[in-house]
């Protein structure tokens, strides 16, 4: 009797521990999903998209977070594959400084002249 | 003096807003897939369409020649237009056609390729899809160019014409 309940409790904690990774793996999953381009739709995510290509690039996208693949891997497959335009936020390199740094620099470049008329103001 | 310089620094800026817009609204706004550069074939084991046996991808593209992977779909229409241009490129002795059957019915593959004729050396099942992303590919058809390196050289999305053939023709040279 005692043995039939420790087994019990042993498989209610992995089947629970189960369950909590493959939560993690869909809330990944989803994750992913929305940050990637449909390429052959207009203006859809592959989270949103039932094109074949959506399709198998899920499919793609599941069997890799299943073996383990991290996030900016899978990110790293997709961008060797299809280039930068598959991902909505692309990461930092030398084909998207301008995209990442020219808000910073107008925000800079607005901040200077409005604290330049202050000052010119006060004096 | 002053004055001056705030209207420079204005007209500029303006300009810069000017040629931004402008070739924003000069650039078409679907998406044009980049077709060039090598790219690495990835290793890959697949179902073969004639034995139905899981082969490596080490012994499909084993032989020192360039090859052609074509994907196609007895569904699709397009893959039935560029289909006699297959036939042709399929005479040259320098070349392999390797055909990737994507997300198809195989028996209608069967009989697709019984009613127009086999241009393929093999032909590799991929029922999911997922293959087609491995190699990069946006649907079907699709075209790619394999070399002696086994590095993918060039894609062509969507069906094959004649000058695209002439073009394949020259690269294999």
């Amino acid at each position: 009797m005692k043995i039939i309940k420790i087994f019990l409790v042993l498989f209610l904690i992995i089947s629970f521990s189960t369950l909590k990774s493959d939560e993690k793996n869909d809330e990944l999953k989803i994750k992913i999903l929305k940050n990637i381009r449909c390429l052959i739709c207009q203006g859809q995510s592959v989270y949103d998209s039932e094109s074949e290509f959506a399709l198998s690039i899920k499919l793609v996208i599941d069997k890799k977070i299943k073996n383990g693949e991290s996030e900016d891997q899978i990110y790293e497959f997709l961008r060797e594959k299809y280039g930068d335009w598959i991902l909505y936020n692309p990461k930092l390199h030398k084909n998207t400084y301008i995209l990442w740094l020219l808000p910073l620099l107008l925000f800079l470049l607005g901040g200077a002249i409005i604290y330049r008329n202050l000052i010119i103001k006060k004096n | 003096m002053k004055n001056k310089f705030s209207i420079f620094v204005i007209i500029i800026f303006l300009s810069f807003c000017f040629v931004i817009f402008y070739e924003g609204l000069n650039t078409p706004k679907t998406y044009t897939p980049k077709v060039n550069g090598k790219k690495n074939i990835q290793t890959f084991k697949v179902k073969d369409f004639d034995s139905n046996n899981y082969i490596n991808s080490d012994k499909i593209f084993e032989d020192n020649i360039f090859y052609i992977v074509n994907i196609w779909a007895s569904w699709c229409v397009p893959c039935r237009v560029e289909h006699p241009l297959l036939m042709e490129l399929s005479k040259n002795q320098s070349i392999k056609i390797i055909g990737l059957n994507y997300k198809d019915n195989l028996s209608n593959a069967k009989n697709f390729i019984n009613k127009f004729g086999n241009p393929y050396s093999k032909i590799l099942i991929d029922s999911d899809g997922t293959l087609s992303i491995e190699f990069g590919a946006y649907g079907v058809p699709e075209t790619f160019i394999i070399d002696k390196k086994k590095k993918i050289i060039k894609n062509y999305v969507g069906p094959i014409n004649q000058e695209i053939v002439d073009e394949i023709k020259l690269i294999i040279k």
